[in-house]
């Protein structure tokens, strides 16, 4: 066991867990951020994406010990004042059928805004190829990712 | 498993009395007892909220909008007032079963009634209160209205009035064309939650105190615990339990998901491997070939097959076992508590849920409650409720409240399975090269005889929704012999229907192309002539077949010239009382087909919702291509070879066709969804790979 303290949301967090848990478990059960979800444990779906510093990172495959001292940013925190323009944009376009990767799409689909406000269709598919969706709403989501760019990006 | 039926409903529903019978009234304690509930679906409070109950399971097919939509229709509700409960496991509303693209087709008519029900008491209400004639007032968004005095109220208003009405034992419905909200593209109401991360899945739900566990279990089928060394787990921080639950598997119970995994992960677990040890997937292949000269059961028979004379032509094709692989893996939440045990489960079959829990631990049904929470996927994985009674036990057992968690590789590997299959078709030609003559012999095993269930007539019960006629062959079969296996077998998405489509419309491409003639034309003049084909309790109808043909051969321009390298298939296919027929669009690539565009057209009756039809089918021929071009289980010494999505890869966006979706307008009863656009895909791309390389796929999936 081992005290670590890192940013989520902007707000600084201690916890007291071995320094290999999986940032995932961390944020699900000790911090009770369950909008980042499980998906395969390997890094293979992306369904735990999270920022960290910025960057999209698979929580599920990243020891919290990496992240000390460092910021994470997760679904909850991504629109710190109501909705992140991408969280209006999958509504507009109506892109959940169950839901469960949408989160862990938003925020892939975020960094990617960040970096490149406009994205073209294969810079969409490259940053998004990572994250899987067994419902198939890969076009909603090309298309609310358009959408909110056009609509100003990433803020 | 329920005491009423569906249909039991609607006749009681109309049939009692005063409307606060037990049965079909939901007590609420604490709010008003004014509140107006005519039946189990429907609560109006006096403060004008109007609540619906769902009592299907959302798995993202969106029945939690569509419907609360049907039943707002004829309630005449003003929508922006709807909220929506989720019922768990209950005795009040049928079979509660999500599957078999049923939701709305089973509950079309009971939500209709129970909306108009309402709707027309409402209006007595209004009138004895105001003291003018029922026939002068009229309900419009949620208020009734009496238009010579100018007079209105709302249904909050009137509740308490209405709650002492005896309920009307005949209602008048809406007809289509005066419809306001089905048919329109009505936002799902789940959408806002589930983009904000506040939607909670079973997996998200929490209890105070609640532990966490995972299972090891016997990685060979039938095997069983030999014996359990738990020191190095119970090294483990946080680790408190590790205990045998049943015969073939050990719980590891942590106060964190990951202090109960790396429990597991230094369990020493030696294991009985059982009668299936030098199982493989050649021997169930073996064994389906041996089943086809068997003489099979008759799902469908016009005329006298053997009788035809022509030129025969026949192939072979086969399909292998296939995974669901919802995004969020297995789980759920007990508290057992002695006398009574509570679970929160992300299940299509809450009922069976509870019966099987309740006899798991020793209680009677009652004592059981079960909370339906919202699913990460369903694909017919949950209408298996293995991790309910795993939950359940090891709650019992630690004497606290637990939440199981399935790993990836806990799903992939503990699945069960959509079952193997081979196909053999004959055709009997005519000059011109159509079919006199077409059989359609299926051989494959049984969900539902391996589970036990019911298979009069050695037909597997699912075959009536799943495998039936399409053209208009004078002399037409379609026979079904059932085999073995010990691999465990479950019903994914399409079930047996996205075999028997895959076989028979491959085999018709192939006829097609021997005569000759366009694969649409060949097709169209298979269904030219208007003819009932009545298998079981469906009629198959060739003029709505040929609608949807016609309709996604016109959309995906079949009659202009692709651009150079672009190459389609085309098929079409029956199941859950709907038509599809699909045109798939491909490139190819380092000799691999691309997927660039699938048209698709549907005749689904009356549609509900726009919006979440053109999801499902959108959803269904991705889940679709993936099922074709790749997944794959096999079983290599009695075990399960693929584990998570790199050995068994479902589809990603670089691969995602455009997917255009078209419906024939239809005020026709409403019919399944979820499913019916899956079947076409498989053969349609395998078409469209034989238009650009002349070579034939008859065993899936394509790249291997």
């Amino acid at each position: 066991m081992a005290d670590i303290t890192l940013r989520v949301n902007g707000s600084e967090k201690k916890v007291s867990v071995s320094p290999e848990t999986p940032l995932l478990w961390v944020l699900r059960d000790t911090l009770e951020l369950t909008g980042t979800k499980f998906g395969c444990g390997a890094g293979l779906c992306g369904a735990c994406t999270v920022h960290v510093e910025g960057n999209p990172a698979r929580s599920c495959s990243t020891p919290v010990s990496q992240v000390a001292g460092k910021s994470v940013t997760t679904i909850e925190g991504l629109g710190a004042n109501g909705l992140h323009v991408l969280q209006q944009a999958w509504i507009a376009e109506e892109v959940p059928q169950c839901g469960y990767c949408q989160t862990g799409q938003i925020m892939s689909a975020a960094a990617l805004l960040a970096k490149t406000p406009n994205p073209s269709d294969e810079q969409i598919t490259q940053a998004m190829n990572g994250n899987l969706c067994r419902c198939g709403t890969y076009e909603r989501i090309r298309k609310a990712i358009h959408r909110a760019a056009a609509g100003g990006g990433a803020r | 498993m329920s005491p009423l039926s569906r249909r039991d409903f609607v006749t009681a529903g109309v049939a009692v009395g005063a409307g606060l019978v037990i049965g079909f009234y939901l007590p609420r304690g604490g709010e008003s007892t004014k509140e107006f509930s005519p039946n189990a679906y429907l609560r109006i409070s006096p403060a004008n909220k109007v609540t619906i109950v769902v009592a299907r399971s959302e798995m993202g097919q969106g029945v939690r909008t569509s419907l609360p939509m049907i039943l707002a229709e004829e309630l005449e509700a003003d929508w922006r007032q709807i909220e929506i409960e989720q019922a768990g496991a209950s005795t009040l509303y049928g079979d509660q079963t999500t599957g078999g693209s049923a939701s709305v087709r089973t509950t079309w008519d009971p939500m209709r009634k129970a909306g108009a029900a309402a709707r027309e008491m409402l209006i007595s209400a209004a009138a004895l209160t105001w003291g003018v004639p029922r026939s002068s007032c009229t309900a419009e968004s949620g208020r009734i209205k009496h238009a010579a005095s100018g007079r209105s109220a709302s249904y909050g208003e009137l509740a308490a009035k209405a709650a002492t009405l005896p309920i009307p034992t005949d209602v008048p419905l809406k007809a289509s064309k005066d419809y306001k909200i089905v048919g329109q593209r009505v936002p799902r109401l789940d959408t806002p939650a589930k983009v904000k991360g506040e939607a909670t899945f079973g997996i998200d739900f929490r209890l105070p105190a609640m532990k966490f566990a995972v299972l090891s279990r016997c990685p060979t089928i039938g095997g069983k615990v030999s014996s359990i060394d738990d020191k190095e787990s119970k090294k483990i921080s946080g680790v408190s339990f590790v205990g045998k639950i049943g015969d073939s598997s050990v719980a590891v119970v942590g106060d964190s998901v990951w202090g109960a995994m790396e429990g597991r992960r230094v369990l020493n677990v030696a294991w009985d491997d059982g009668p299936n040890k030098d199982l493989n997937t050649a021997v169930v292949m073996a064994s389906l070939k041996e089943g086809a000269s068997k003489k099979g059961s008759s799902l469908f028979l016009a005329g006298d097959p053997a009788k035809a004379a022509g030129r025969r032509v026949t192939a072979e094709y086969e399909l292998p076992f296939m995974a669901h692989a919802p995004m969020e893996p297995g789980n759920c939440t007990a508290n057992y508590q002695g006398t009574r045990c509570e679970l929160w489960a992300p299940t299509q079959v809450p009922q069976d849920c509870r019966d099987s829990m309740a006899t798991a631990v020793g209680l009677d049904p009652d004592q059981v409650k079960v909370n339906v929470t919202l699913m990460g996927g369903g694909f017919g994985r949950r209408l298996e409720h293995d991790y309910a009674v795993e939950a359940a036990l090891v709650s019992k057992a630690m004497g606290a409240p637990v939440k199981v968690i399935w790993t990836r590789e806990d799903d992939m590997r503990f699945s069960t399975y959509r079952p193997a299959s081979l196909h053999q078709l004959t055709a009997t030609l005519d000059g011109a090269g159509f079919p006199v003559a077409l059989t359609h012999k299926i051989i494959s095993p049984s969900i539902a005889a391996q589970k036990g269930q019911p298979t009069p007539n050695n037909i597997d019960p699912d075959l009536p929704d799943e495998a039936g006629p399409v053209y208009g062959v004078a002399n037409y079969s379609i026979d079904y012999v059932m085999t073995q296996t010990p691999v465990p077998l479950g019903w994914m998405r399409s079930v047996y229907a996205l075999q028997a489509a895959f076989a028979l419309e491959s085999f018709m491409d192939e006829l097609a192309v021997a005569a000759g003639k366009d694969p649409l034309q060949y097709r169209l003049h298979l269904l030219a002539k208007d003819q009932d084909l009545p298998y079981f309790t469906t009629t198959w109808k060739t003029a709505r077949m040929r609608g949807v043909l016609q309709l996604a051969a016109e959309r995906a321009g079949w009659d202009k010239p692709l651009p150079a390298g672009r190459y389609r298939g085309i098929a079409c296919f029956g199941c859950f009382a709907s038509y599809l027929a699909e045109v798939v669009e491909i490139t190819m690539e380092n000799n691999q087909p691309r997927v660039q565009r699938v048209v698709a057209a549907v005749d689904c009756g009356q549609v509900v919702n726009p919006n979440i039809l053109e999801q499902q089918i959108q959803g269904a021929i991705v889940f679709g291509l993936a099922n074709a071009l790749r997944a794959k289980i096999t079983i290599e010494k009695g075990r399960v070879v693929q584990g998570n999505f790199d050995d068994y890869a479902p589809l990603r966006m670089e691969e995602t066709p455009v997917v255009e979706v078209y419906a024939v307008p239809s005020a026709e009863s409403p019919t399944g969804i979820g499913e019916p656009s899956l079947p076409p895909v498989a053969p349609a791309l395998c078409n469209a790979i034989y238009a650009a390389t002349k070579k034939r796929i008859r065993a899936l999936p394509i790249l291997t």
